[in-house]
């Protein structure tokens, strides 16, 4: 009787290609054990959580390396789940990433005398949210991928308890990101309605069908719009610098970078297979928010006092040069997504890197004031250097990495050969040379000022983890920048399997 | 030898000042000695690797062409390579390099200024030194982006730390400027690259490339060239960083900043943006000539309202590149020959003022021209110095300064066909006017500073003594080269006229027949 069940209900188990989704079981899996290991221990668990995390991080990156390796396109769910170049690459970021968030955290979280387990449980759920965010070619494995990331980092966001402002982080970030949400959402039911079919290939069929359709230019612009929240573009930017600056820092390097990628995972996806025919819908509004993200961020970081919420508005701007690409990407094809997938990849290391000295210097003067940087190449040298390495890489000044991330930009939106095209280069021009003005501001604090008279100048002390993640950031943002190949060895070509 | 300078000629010398400063970096502090030890034998070591360069360079015998060419892969997924070389334009700039940095190093031996830290100061030296040989040396576009930007950091830190009163905002100013211009011109080289015939950004094939461009286009796309390499000439109106730096800047670095960095935006009008948009020059050229012409004249006249001596010596500068930028306007082989003279010039005899300026404020702690006086007195040896430089500056025949301008003048006389006789020969007019002007702000620069007797408040200032050993060992090189250029101009000449004559080859022929623009309109 209940094995003729499937039959009645016409329900046929899909085939599960296990191999495919090794990475995200292998999360899952270490994510129960951090979870399991905090009720078995109890506190005698807390000293081993964030080194089991950042393990399980590492063996996650097995499958991927075994599924690169197997070299093939793999498809599930009828097309909803996709496992493809574009994929693994970002796979492997997101995971490389957190591993670094977790090496960044693991003084922070220990130290703070904050709960240990479940921020890393919370971690590895989110991780996992952004790596399945990667295979996701379908509205509704995208909404699911885009919640399961965000609703552990709105409580990850609030985890300084005590602090009142870690706690109006979480909620401003929890009240966007939900707002955000429902914003998508009905954009995505918009589109399901007209197609038939959640699934992006026959909504890219059905855009295609019913190009003009005010159902369809209405659906683009709320899911798109949805996405600009999410990467924290101009106008949709406003929850940034108050959750940056509340959250632990930690965290803020994980929304930075991490979330932040997530959703220009998802933004590629939905341009280029959900809306390839939408290009006159999406351009120009993917136009808009480049432009005003990289000049509007740019322009209220020039007056930032902290540094915590100049990396925000600096996030703001460098979320829009990674949107100029997609702004042509109709005209230019795949080559706008390996330029985006390069610019993210860049900037994860160098934002990565930044955070990582904010960290490390917080420890010593416990202050985000730009000032606290006064004088620190006098008792810091090492780390001024590194932060002037990232900073002017953010920057884009050869021959450090970001230079090869703008580059890619410029030659994206150069190569459309359009009057949009080059207005937004030498736009982005501009900007990049406004952004000069508050990077060099806080190396101008670190190497031209005196230290103030009463701070301790005395050698800084760094722990280990923080080295290491100091090392791994510093090490890829000098390489990405002197041997391009490195980056661009993985996004050459066509990335994006279409089906 | 010879197959390994070919080989390797490049790249060694190249890289080995970041090699210098990769083992400094590990030395400690502390160690103060051995730092400026290893920081002079890496510079000595490039400068006689440089020695070699030009042995060989001289041996081959083929100065109009690229020698010691290096040409691998470096980022395939955009065409750009690593690919190296040098001829008759840019050997002579990358010895001039190669020549100064040790002298630089020797000069500072004794007397860091605060807040002294060789170590750093040093470092960043060496590092700039690997930016502006590679900049001369590079033959693919991006790697030519990428060398030029590299000198920027170096020199942003060298104002903002080791330089004067104002030094904050003359340092990001110089970076501002600088930048805005490099970022517009990237977007040219990138245009260049998808509008040209063969996605290249390889120097040697571009101007072949590039010439079926469409003429509209190719204006625009040397626009954005004009900008960067205008700003870093630095072309009126783009010139207001200048000043600010050469103030601002410790004495090595105003010295570098003056005898290379702005050699390397005349360098890239001569290198890149006329070889490969002849047809953009052309339309370009009137306009440029008038902002040179501009330039000689304000900075004539900005020299005379100086107060300061370092003030002074910058904006000379301002008229000197504008000397150099209108021997490039004239489109001619006589006229940019004289530029590339002129840059070297500019280099060896500007450098030396700058070096001069600094011993000054050494010994008096003050460039205020006003309270400067009688150095001929106190300190003979380096009052007869300053008279030299000065000399060799407003151009007096026999020295290096007049190979520099007087060619230059005459060039604008007989411009490229395609240009406007009227226009250059009044541009000649106003250049010859600005030579007397320069007469003029050197003269009573001298008579500010050398002649007379010392004021009292420096009259028994024990501070004030004359030229030391690290002085000398650091000036002689750069008299001596003043001189002997000066005297015997055709060994620079000798080397530059087959490189600009190949490097405008077709073209060349058709600014004096007209043959080539005619023939590219015609596309």
């Amino acid at each position: 009787m209940l094995s003729s069940l499937p039959s009645i209900v016409g329900f046929v188990r899909p085939d599960i290609d296990w191999h495919a989704v090794a990475p995200e079981l292998t999360l899952l899996g270490v994510g129960a054990v951090v979870t399991l290991l905090d009720i078995v221990l109890l506190e005698r668990g807390r000293a081993y959580t964030s080194a089991l995390a950042g393990i399980g991080l590492l063996v996650a990156l097995i499958p991927i390396v075994t599924l690169a390796a197997a070299g093939d396109t793999r498809q599930m769910f009828g097309g909803a789940f996709v496992v493809d170049d574009f994929a693994l690459i970002l796979k492997a970021m997101f995971i490389v990433v957190a591993y670094i968030v977790v090496l960044l955290s693991t003084n922070y979280i220990a130290e703070g005398d904050y709960w240990e387990n479940e921020y890393y449980g919370l971690l590895l759920a989110s991780v996992m949210g952004m790596v399945l965010m990667a295979s996701a070619r379908d509205l509704i494995t995208i909404f699911v991928a885009l919640e399961l990331l965000s609703i552990p980092a709105y409580l990850m966001a609030a985890w300084r308890k005590a602090d009142p402002r870690s706690n109006e982080a979480g909620l401003k970030y929890y009240l966007m990101g939900v707002f955000a949400s429902a914003i998508m959402l009905y954009g995505m039911s918009l589109l399901f309605g007209l197609a038939g079919d959640t699934r992006l290939k026959e909504i890219a069929a059905a855009v295609a069908a019913e190009g003009s359709n005010p159902v369809v230019i209405l659906g683009i612009i709320f899911v798109i719009v949805g996405f600009a929240f999410k990467v924290s573009g101009f106008p949709f930017h406003t929850w940034a610098p108050d959750t940056y600056e509340g959250a632990p820092t930690p965290v803020t390097a994980f929304l930075a970078v991490a979330s932040k990628a997530a959703g220009f995972v998802a933004l590629m996806q939905l341009v280029h297979v959900g809306f390839p025919d939408a290009q006159d819908i999406y351009q120009p509004l993917l136009w808009i928010l480049a432009v005003g993200s990289m000049t509007a961020g740019n322009l209220i970081a020039l007056r930032q006092e902290n540094i915590v919420r100049l990396m925000a508005y600096s996030g703001v701007s460098q979320a829009g040069f990674m949107l100029a690409p997609l702004a042509v990407a109709g005209d230019i094809g795949g080559e706008a997504l390996s330029a985006v997938i390069i610019y993210v990849l860049i900037y994860a290391a160098m934002n990565l890197g930044a955070f990582a000295v904010i960290i490390a210097v917080a420890r010593r003067t416990a202050s985000g004031n730009i000032s606290s940087y006064a004088g620190l190449f006098k008792y810091a040298p090492g780390m001024t250097i590194l932060m002037s390495v990232f900073l002017f890489s953010l920057a884009g000044i050869p021959p450090l990495g970001g230079w090869f991330a703008k580059f890619a930009v410029f030659r994206a939106v150069v190569e459309a050969d359009t009057g949009w095209g080059y207005s937004l280069a030498a736009i982005a021009a501009v900007n990049s040379v406004i952004a000069l003005f508050y990077y060099a501001k806080v190396a101008r604090m670190m190497w031209f000022e005196d230290a103030p008279e009463e701070a301790d100048t005395t050698s800084l002390r760094v722990p280990p983890s923080l080295v290491a993640a100091l090392g791994l950031t510093g090490a890829a943002t000098l390489l990405f920048g002197i041997y391009p190949a490195v980056i661009t060895h993985f996004t050459d070509g066509t990335l994006i399997a279409l089906p | 030898m010879g197959e390994f300078l070919n080989d390797w000629g490049l790249s060694i010398p190249t890289f080995l000042p970041i090699i210098g400063a990769a083992v400094m970096l590990l030395i400690p502090k502390d160690r103060e000695h051995l730092h400026k030890l290893i920081a002079l034998a890496t510079t000595v070591a490039v400068a006689v690797f440089g020695l070699l360069l030009l042995i060989q360079f001289i041996d081959n015998d083929n100065y109009g062409a690229l020698n010691f060419v290096v040409d691998k892969g470096w980022i395939d997924v955009i065409d750009s390579r690593y690919i190296m070389g040098v001829d008759g334009i840019s050997l002579p700039l990358m010895l001039l390099t190669m020549l100064i940095v040790p002298l630089c190093v020797i000069y500072s031996w004794n007397h860091f200024p605060e807040p002294h830290n060789p170590k750093a100061f040093l470092m960043l030296l060496l590092i700039l030194e690997t930016g502006m040989i590679g900049t001369f040396a590079a033959q693919d576009l991006i790697l030519f982006f990428v060398f030029f930007e590299v000198v920027l950091l170096p020199m942003y830190f060298m104002i903002g730390v080791w330089g004067g009163e104002n030094r904050r905002y003359a340092a990001i100013k110089f970076f501002l400027f600088t930048l805005f211009g490099s970022a517009l011109m990237l977007v040219s080289f990138l245009a260049l690259y998808f509008l040209a015939d063969a996605s290249t950004f390889d120097m040697r094939l571009l101007p072949e490339a590039a010439a079926g461009i469409a003429k509209s286009s190719q204006v625009w796309v040397f626009g954005g060239m004009f900008l960067g390499f205008g700003i870093k000439v630095p072309m009126f109106p783009f010139h207001t960083w200048l000043p600010d730096a050469h103030t601002e800047a410790p004495t090595v670095g105003s010295v570098i900043l003056a005898a290379v960095l702005l050699k390397l935006g005349t360098y890239g009008f001569v290198r890149i943006a006329i070889p490969i948009l002849p047809e953009a020059a052309a339309e370009w050229a009137p306009f440029i000539g008038l902002l040179a012409v501009i330039g000689i004249i304000y900075g004539a006249l900005g020299c005379l309202a100086q107060r300061d001596l370092k003030r002074l010596v910058a904006f000379s500068s301002v008229a000197h590149m504008g000397f150099v930028m209108l021997g490039i306007a004239t489109l001619t082989d006589f006229g940019i020959n004289a530029a590339v003279f002129g840059m070297v010039a500019h280099g060896l005899i500007t450098g030396m003022l700058f070096f001069l300026a600094g011993s000054v404020k050494e010994r008096y702690h003050t460039l205020d021209m006003s309270r400067l006086g009688g150095l001929l007195v106190q300190a003979p040896r380096m009052g007869w110095i300053l008279g030299f430089c000065a000399m060799a500056s407003l151009g007096l025949p026999g020295l290096a300064g007049f190979w520099g301008e007087f060619p230059a003048i005459l060039a604008s006389y007989n411009p490229a066909e395609v240009l406007a006789e009227e226009t250059f020969r009044s541009y000649m007019v106003i250049a010859a006017l600005g030579t007397v002007l320069a007469a003029g702000y050197l003269l009573w620069m001298l008579q500010k500073t050398a002649f007379g007797t010392p004021r009292e408040e420096f009259a028994n200032d024990p501070h004030v003594h004359d030229a030391t050993v690290s002085e000398y060992l650091a000036w002689a090189p750069l008299l001596i080269l003043i001189l002997v250029l000066g005297v015997y101009p055709h060994l620079l000449f000798g080397a530059t006229d087959p490189a600009v004559v190949n490097s405008l080859n077709d073209c060349l022929d058709s600014v004096t027949s007209g043959a080539c623009f005619d023939a590219a309109a015609g596309k």
